[in-house]
C-alpha cells in the first residue's frame, strides 16, 4: 500500500522529484502543480499519467481530501511557500519544502532525519542543496568536538539553478548558515553560493571549513568525515569526498563533491538530486511510520 | 602638443585602492591607513571611492580572507571624513545579501555596486532593486565580460537595466582583454541601453592594457571608469589612476582630478603600504593571459608553495576549467589533485 503524494512546482526540483517519487514503495505521486501550463515539467507529469493543474495551490486545495493526499512537496520558492503553507496547514498532510523558507524545523537525514517526524510536526524544511551536502560534513567534525566556525562554498552548474533558485540567492545563503549553525553544531556558520556557467556543465561541489575549538584530532576528525560520507551515500550514491579532510591550523577542510542520477536534469546537477533524494527519503519515512500505525 | 581626441569629455573616475586593493593586502588594510587614503583621494577630488573587503560586503571568510576590521567599521570611519567625495560598497549576491547593503546604506555609502558573473545578473535583482528603492546610485558589474560576447553581455545588461541599475558596468575582472574587446562590449552596451543609463569599465593591468583599454572604453562611450592610486588591486593591479588622470589630461578629458595631488597620495601613501610590489610578475601575467579571475594570484601562489604546483600551472588550469570569482576554494582542491596525479607520475 502507498501513500498519496502531491508536488507543488514543476520547475527543475519538482520535476527531479516526481521521477523519484515514481519508484518509491510507499508514496505515490498523485499530483502535479505548476502555474504554467506550458511548463515541461507538467507537460511530463501528463505523459506519466500525474493529475496536473496549473492553478496553483489553488487547483490542487480542492482536491486533497477526496485524493486522499498525505504528503504535499513543495518546490516552489521560499515567498510562494509561505502562500502555500498558508492554505495547507488546516489540510491533515505532512508538508516537505523543498525552498529556503524555513517555516519548519530543517531536516537533513543523516543528521536528524526522525527528529521531527511523529512530534505532531506538519512541516520540514530541507534547508538548501548546499546545505544537505555539506551540513552532514559539519555535523561530522562537530561530533567529534566544538566547532567555532563553519563555512561553507557551494558551487553549481547555472543550468542546475532555476528561477526560485536565484530569486531568493539571499534567503539560501541565510537558511545554510542557519542549518551549519543548528544541525551541523557549529557555533557561527556562514554560506557561500557560485554559480558557474561552464559547458560541459561542471558537477556540484562543495567545500566545507570548520574552525575547531582546540587543536582538531585528526584521526577522530578522519574517521568521522569518512563515516558520515558513507551516510549520505546511502541514499546519494553520487556524494563523493574529493579530498580532505585537510588539517592545517584549526581549520580542517573537506571537498566534495555530489554527481545526481540524472533523473531530470544530467548528473552534473547533483545539487538537485541531493536535495530531492533527502526529500524522498524524509516523506517514506513518514509514510512508513503512518503505514505502520494504520496497520497495527 | 595636446591630443585632441577626448577634449572637453566629461568622464568620472573611481578609485579602488581600498577594496580592489584589499587582495594584495590580503584584506588587511587598517582604519587608519583607509582614513588617510581616502582623505589624500577626497582632498585630490576622486569623485568616488570603493571601501569594501575586497569580495565586497560580506566577504569576511575563510575561503576570501578575513579583514582586519569589518565593513562596517571601514564605512563608519571613511565616510564621515569625506568633503567633497562619495562613497561606494561592492556587493555580490551569493557572498553578501541585501541585511549587508542596507547596512551599507546606513553608514552613509552614495553608490552600490552590484557584482555578478557576467552571464549571471539575475541574481542581482533583489539587491539592484533595493538599491535603487533607497535612492542611491545604482551600478549592475558584469564581471569576467571578457568571458561572452558583446550581444550576450548586452541581454545580460539588460536585466540589470530592468532591476534598477543606472548604470552598468564591463568588468575585465582577469584582465584579459584588448582594446578592441573593449570597444566592442562597451559600445554594444552604449547602443542597447536606455540613453540615460550608464555604461562604465573596470579594468586589470595584468597584460599591461589597463590604460589603453580605459581609453578605449571612454571612446566607445563609457561615462564611468575604474581605476587605482598606485593600482593596488588584485592581480597586476587596476588601471593605475594617476597614470590614467595624466593621459586623460593629455587628451583633454575632463575628470576633475587634480594629478599632482593624486600622484602624491599614490606614492606616499599608497606605495608604503604594498606587502609586495603589484606589478606584472608572472603569476600576474598568466592571469591576463589565460583569462584568470585576478583575486585568484594570491591564493594560487599560497596552495602552490604548499602542495609543490607552480602557480603557473595551477592558474592555467583554472583558466582551462573557466572558473568564475568567487571560487577561490577550489584551487587548494585542485592543488591537491595536481600534487597527487603528479606524485603519482613520479613514482610510476
Amino acid at each position: 500500500m502507498k501513500l498519496n503524494a502531491a508536488i507543488i512546482g514543476s520547475g527543475n526540483i519538482g520535476t527531479d522529484l516526481l521521477y523519484k517519487l515514481r519508484r518509491s514503495a510507499v508514496l505515490d505521486p498523485l499530483w502535479m502543480v505548476g502555474i504554467d501550463a506550458a511548463s515541461d515539467g507538467l507537460a511530463r507529469a501528463r505523459a506519466l499519467d500525474v493529475k496536473t493543474t496549473a492553478d496553483g495551490i489553488d487547483g490542487l486545495i480542492p482536491h486533497l481530501a477526496a485524493d486522499r493526499v498525505r504528503v504535499v512537496f513543495d518546490a516552489t520558492s521560499a515567498y510562494a511557500h509561505l502562500q502555500n503553507w498558508r492554505r495547507l496547514a488546516e489540510h491533515d498532510v505532512l508538508v516537505v519544502d523543498l525552498t529556503p523558507a524555513a517555516v519548519g524545523p530543517y531536516c537533513i537525514p543523516p543528521v536528524n532525519l526522525t527528529e521531527h517526524l511523529g512530534a505532531g510536526v506538519k512541516n520540514v524544511n530541507m534547508v538548501t542543496c548546499g546545505g544537505q551536502a555539506t551540513v552532514p560534513m559539519v555535523a561530522a567534525v562537530s561530533r567529534v568536538q566544538p566547532v567555532d566556525y563553519a563555512e561553507i562554498v557551494a558551487t553549481v552548474a547555472s543550468k542546475s539553478a532555476g528561477p526560485g533558485t536565484r530569486n531568493n540567492i539571499d534567503e539560501f545563503t541565510r537558511t545554510t548558515a542557519g542549518a551549519v549553525e543548528k544541525l551541523g553544531g557549529a557555533r557561527r556558520g556562514k554560506a557561500i553560493i557560485i554559480l558557474n556557467p561552464a559547458e560541459p556543465p561542471l558537477i556540484m561541489r562543495d567545500t566545507i571549513h570548520c574552525l575547531t575549538a582546540g587543536d582538531p584530532d585528526v584521526e577522530a576528525i578522519t574517521a568521522s568525515v569518512r563515516a558520515m560520507v558513507a551516510e549520505v551515500q546511502r541514499y546519494v550514491p553520487g556524494y563523493r569526498l574529493k579530498n580532505g579532510p585537510i588539517f592545517d591550523g584549526r581549520r580542517v577542510t573537506t571537498y566534495v563533491e555530489v554527481e545526481g542520477l540524472g533523473d531530470y536534469l544530467p548528473p552534473y546537477a547533483g545539487n538537485l538530486d541531493i536535495m530531492t533524494a533527502a526529500a524522498l527519503r524524509t516523506g517514506e519515512v513518514w509514510a512508513e511510520r503512518a503505514l505502520g500505525r494504520a496497520a497495527s | 602638443m595636446t591630443a585632441i581626441s577626448l577634449r572637453g569629455r566629461k568622464v568620472v573616475l573611481h578609485d579602488m585602492c581600498l577594496r580592489d586593493g584589499m587582495h594584495p593586502k590580503r584584506h588587511q588594510i587598517s582604519l587608519a591607513q583607509m582614513v588617510a587614503v581616502a582623505t589624500g583621494l577626497d582632498e585630490a577630488g576622486v569623485p568616488l571611492i570603493e571601501v569594501t573587503h575586497g569580495d565586497g560586503l560580506g566577504g569576511a571568510s575563510i575561503n576570501y580572507g578575513f579583514p582586519l576590521h569589518t565593513d562596517e567599521e571601514y564605512l563608519r570611519a571613511v565616510v564621515p571624513r569625506m568633503k567633497r567625495a562619495k562613497i561606494s560598497a561592492l556587493l555580490l549576491p551569493g557572498i553578501g545579501t541585501v541585511d549587508d547593503l542596507r547596512m551599507a546604506a546606513d553608514c552613509g555609502v552614495a553608490t552600490v555596486r552590484v557584482a555578478t558573473h557576467c552571464t549571471e545578473a539575475d541574481v542581482a535583482i533583489q539587491h539592484l532593486g533595493l538599491s535603487r528603492k533607497l535612492g542611491l546610485d545604482t551600478v549592475g558589474f558584469l564581471m569576467m565580460a571578457h568571458m561572452i560576447e558583446p550581444e550576450a553581455l548586452v541581454a545580460q545588461a539588460k536585466i540589470m537595466e530592468a532591476a534598477g541599475a543606472n548604470i552598468v558596468y564591463c568588468t575585465d575582472s582577469a584582465g584579459y582583454m584588448l582594446p578592441a574587446d573593449v570597444t566592442a562590449r562597451i559600445g554594444a552596451l552604449r547602443a542597447a541601453l536606455r540613453p540615460e543609463t550608464e555604461v562604465g569599465f573596470h579594468g586589470h593591468h595584468n597584460l599591461g592594457m589597463g590604460i589603453a583599454n580605459s581609453i578605449a572604453a571612454i571612446e566607445a562611450g563609457a561615462a564611468r571608469v575604474d581605476g587605482s592610486a598606485a593600482g593596488l588591486g588584485a592581480g597586476a593591479g587596476n588601471t593605475p589612476l594617476e597614470v590614467f588622470v595624466a593621459v586623460l589630461d593629455r587628451m583633454g578629458a575632463d575628470h576633475g582630478i587634480d594629478l599632482y595631488k593624486l600622484m602624491d597620495v599614490a606614492e606616499e601613501l599608497v606605495v608604503p603600504m604594498m606587502d609586495v610590489p603589484v606589478r606584472i610578475d608572472r603569476d600576474a601575467l598568466i592571469l591576463g593571459y589565460a583569462g584568470v579571475y585576478s583575486s585568484f594570484l594570491l591564493f594560487a601562489q599560497r596552495a602552490g608553495a604548499k602542495y609543490g604546483i607552480p602557480p603557473r600551472d595551477l592558474l592555467v588550469e583554472l583558466g582551462r576549467r573557466k572558473t568564475v570569482g568567487g571560487q577561490e576554494d577550489l584551487i587548494e582542491d585542485l592543488a591537491l589533485d595536481m600534487a597527487r596525479s603528479r606524485g603519482r607520475a613520479e613514482r610510476s
